[in-house]
């Protein structure tokens, strides 16, 4: 099956029906896992897909259809279109966009998915060995990833654009009990599909499961309010969570009083603070040509000088708030529709050293390395996958991990110092509305914020 | 199925096909109006050899030669873990409701309508909030044969209903929410909106709480986040095998409060997550977990059942690309004999949690959660005197629920995974600013 030949009578098909915007997906992809629990492998595969979907605008309401059988495609965009003559009398609409026609081929000299499955164990075999060489060393999960894509994008208004693209992802977590203690340290890493950028860890991966050793007689952290140092990881973790969610517009439009709190010009932080979510920013998990609704990737300043300064579009968004496209609309297969989703977001680097960052802190907490994070807009709470005290302008002890939350508003002001280490992460996964995990990469110098709560006990 | 059986069984040996047919039919309702309808139909396929005693898999949705398939399942079964069982022969599945045709005759019209009804009480009654809700109809289909003679085959229809709404006052933001799922139509929605609007009541007002332990009441859903992830992973046979699991050497011992029993029961007729039979064609079953504080079994499917010298408790389930492992059905805890009012009463300064943000990101293997009110309320006195903020709760779900003041004496459904009541403990550590 070759669905650029689908593609092509699809396309003609699309014009003959009487819609206000019709677009399709088709996508094909193929992809293998590797997990390793305990000693062994535990289990490998191979997978492989084909689907497509068709959207269907009618008069302000949206109709959705998707599918794995690439028959009868009329049928399909007739089905979508009966569903959004349903719902019409809605206000949705499409900031128009002149037709594009492109081939964007995949950047990388190699497809993962092609390489042997024996080459791919032997590496997480040496990675799960090193893992298992640290005494008091309880278990290890390993999770493997790698897929290609190639997919579609045709509209009605004469947009054809094909894309290929390739990941890989690597999650290591080594597990350390004692006496009915269990702690776990984990890696996540990844990248567009370049097999050898997860190799020669070995180092990193024996450091892990150090730490997860370390952490069963480490102490907890008591509860309260600390001055907190974050690292480049759990940095950009923050900014992703806690501001990057407010900024995708479609939570904003149809919230006035949401909106009000996000109009732009308003104060946010620092005179330091610039945020950036772009993916015209090359070479990253989040970047791409092309966005699911056939927009090129832009690179947009969030904030600028602690200044509310753009958010991130659709093309209905951008339609619905009157504000320039922004390239963001983004879906995680054809199974969906695309939504408005952060790319690459970071915090811009400054002057500050980490040493000057920690120097006039007398009991505060440094906290490194992504756990997890989750927001519902305003509050927002992350953790953090290895925390130290500072006293007296130094790093002290190891603690077991900590979570942090707070009010993003008020945190964003309490940010008062911004490095001069701009450092990306690309291991995480983001999750909206049922579509996870999308790739995205996220970034930041270290940062200190001052009065963070801090769970603990 | 039958052509891709018979091609893996020459070539491999032994060979299990599993398909799954679906047909989703969501209605998405945003910022108070109807906002999308949607059709998703998905046809995935998925086969498992043993072959030279290793496993071997593959999956594919949509259209793939079978012979494609065949070869990318034997070309993992070279490193394949080694098999610790058989396929099961013929069985015999107990007859457990999960088809209800009158879910697909539910009309758009009617969902729309459905949808409509949910919204607009809770908007009359809350100038300023803004609702979302879904409406969706499923059905699905699932077959599965092997090459040991077993074929099994169900229908499963499943409905749900749900609404949230967001209420933003200068920089406060409010969240509430509820939702129903069954096999069967629901048309009620009555008791969904009762819920929305007394979480709004009872939000109306800010309370404060002092950093410090005190004594918290979990409802069904508080349960659900604070709870139930860390009871998840340690009762999963795979947890358990791998030394991970803090109970896995426990069974048999009072490790929590007496009034707490648990179990996996996938046997509810019509309940959301009810089944026929597992994923590996294994007959479902009511597992006990927890009787009376006494740690009693742990969940498998057949693999892990093999390797730790048991028995499948039916909990075979597939995962991204077809992948078995063992998994929860859905958790039932029994109810107990306090009336909610009851609860509150007894507390002089205290905490309801309904919903805990980000409780799953802390060491959930270890039994901790740790995370925001997202929506909780304050009791003083015995009155619930208002909302809390900027609030986080910590604890171990091993030394919460070894001591329970009480549980609720009416279990309620939350998210399909979940029958549970409310419980009430004497102390969790609470930080706030």
């Amino acid at each position: 099956m070759n669905i650029s030949e689908i593609g092509h009578d699809l396309a003609d098909l699309l014009r003959k029906f009487d819609a206000d915007y019709l677009e399709a997906h088709l996508e094909e992809n193929r992809s293998s896992h590797l997990t390793y629990r305990g000693k062994e492998l535990e289990s490998m595969d191979k997978t492989s897909a084909v689907g497509g979907n068709i959207r269907a605008l009618v008069k302000g309401g949206w109709g959705f259809v998707s599918f794995n059988s690439l028959d009868n495609l009329k049928a399909k965009i007739e089905q979508a279109i009966e569903q959004a003559r349903f719902v019409s009398g809605g206000e949705a609409r499409v900031e128009p966009f002149q037709p594009v026609v492109d081939i964007v081929p995949g950047d990388i000299a190699l497809n993962p998915v092609d390489i042997p499955l024996a080459e791919k164990k032997e590496l997480l075999d040496e990675y799960n060995s090193v893992i298992w060489s640290t005494p008091k060393l309880q278990t290890s999960v390993i999770g493997y990833s790698d897929n290609y894509r190639k997919y579609l994008y045709i509209n009605s208004a004469g947009s054809f654009i094909e894309q290929e693209r390739a990941d890989v992802t690597l999650r290591t977590t080594a597990i350390a009990t004692d006496n009915g203690e269990v702690q776990q340290v984990g890696l996540s890493l990844g990248n567009r599909g370049d097999f050898n950028r997860i190799k020669n860890l070995h180092r990193q991966i024996k450091e892990m499961a150090q730490r997860a050793v370390d952490m069963l007689v480490a102490p907890h952290v008591k509860g309260g309010e600390y001055t907190v140092v974050l690292d480049p990881v759990l940095a950009g973790v923050f900014i992703h969570e806690a501001f990057g969610h407010l900024s995708e517009a479609d939570h904003v439009y149809e919230n006035p009083r949401l909106r009000e709190i996000m109009t732009i010009g308003k104060k946010f932080g620092c005179d330091e603070l610039n945020v950036v979510d772009g993916a015209a920013v090359p070479g990253l998990r989040g970047s791409y040509t092309y966005d699911d609704e056939g927009v090129p990737a832009t690179r947009t300043y969030l904030i600028r000088e602690g200044i509310l300064t753009g958010r991130l579009h659709s093309r209905e968004t951008a339609a619905r708030m009157e504000e320039n496209l922004t390239g963001n609309a983004r879906a995680i297969s054809y199974r969906f529709p695309p939504i408005v989703r952060m790319t690459n977001t970071y915090i811009e680097p400054r002057s500050t050293s980490f040493e000057e960052m920690i120097a006039d802190i007398k009991e505060g907490i440094y906290a490194r390395n992504w756990y997890g994070g989750t927001t519902s807009m305003e509050m927002f709470t992350f953790s953090a996958g290895e925390a130290y005290m500072i006293r007296n302008g130094k790093i002290a002890e190891l603690l077991r991990p900590v979570t942090l939350t707070g009010n993003v508003f008020v945190t964003l002001m309490n940010i008062d110092a911004i490095g001069n280490d701009l450092d990306m992460n690309e291991g995480g996964g983001c999750g909206k509305g049922g579509q996870s995990p999308l790739p995205v990469s996220n970034g930041s110098p270290h940062i200190r914020i001052q009065h963070c709560l801090v769970g603990g006990r | 199925m039958e052509e891709i059986l018979e091609l893996a069984r020459q070539l491999a040996g032994e060979a299990e096909v599993f398909q799954v047919i679906s047909e989703e039919l969501p209605v998405h309702f945003e910022a108070n109006r109807l906002k999308a309808i949607q059709r998703k139909q998905s046809t995935s396929i998925s086969l498992r050899i043993i072959k030279d005693g290793r496993l071997g898999y593959a999956a594919a949705s949509g259209e793939i030669e079978p012979r494609k398939l065949v070869d990318y399942a034997l070309e993992t079964a070279r490193f394949g873990m080694p098999a610790q069982f058989n396929f099961p022969g013929p069985t015999q599945l107990p007859g457990i409701g999960v088809f209800d045709p009158e879910v697909e005759k539910i009309s758009t019209a009617e969902m729309i309508d459905l949808g409509q009804a949910l919204i607009e009480p809770v908007t009359r009654s809350t100038p300023g909030i803004v609702c979302d809700a879904a409406v969706s109809r499923d059905s699905l289909m699932v077959q599965l044969i092997n090459s040991r003679g077993c074929r099994a085959e169900y229908r499963k229809t499943t409905f749900g209903l749900g609404v949230s709404g967001t209420l933003v006052r200068d920089t406060d933001m409010l969240f509430v929410g509820e939702g129903q799922e069954s096999c069967r139509p629901i048309r009620d929605t009555k008791s969904i909106i009762a819920t929305v609007l007394r979480q709004l009541e009872l939000a109306r007002n800010l309370a404060t709480i002092p950093t410090r332990p005190l004594p918290v009441i979990f409802t069904p859903d508080g349960v659900l986040s604070a709870f139930i992830p860390a009871l998840m992973s340690a009762f999963n046979g795979k947890v358990v095998l791998q030394g991970a699991s803090p109970i896995g050497k426990r069974i048999g011992e009072k490790l929590f409060d007496a009034k707490i029993s648990l179990y996996d029961d996938p046997t509810i007729e019509y309940a959301p997550n009810s089944r026929p039979c597992d994923d590996e064609g294994i007959a479902s079953q009511r597992t006990p977990l927890i009787e009376n504080g006494v740690v009693r079994n742990f969940l498998y499917d057949l693999q892990t059942a093999g390797q730790a010298g048991t028995r499948s408790t039916g909990n075979g389930s597939r995962g991204r690309g077809g992948l078995i492992s063992p998994a929860p059905s859905a958790f039932i805890i029994p109810p107990g004999e306090a009336s909610f009012e009851e609860m509150v009463k007894d507390v002089k300064e205290g905490l309801i949690i309904e919903q805990l943000m980000g409780a799953e990101q802390g060491n959930v293997l270890g039994g901790e959660f740790s995370g925001n009110v997202l929506l909780g309320y304050k009791i003083e006195n015995g009155e619930i005197t208002g909302r809390v903020k900027n609030t986080m709760v910590s604890g171990n779900v091993y030394q919460v629920l070894k001591e329970v003041i009480a549980l609720g004496k009416t279990a309620k459904w939350v998210g399909g995974t979940l029958l549970a009541p409310h419980i009430y403990v004497p102390a969790v550590s609470v930080a706030s600013k």
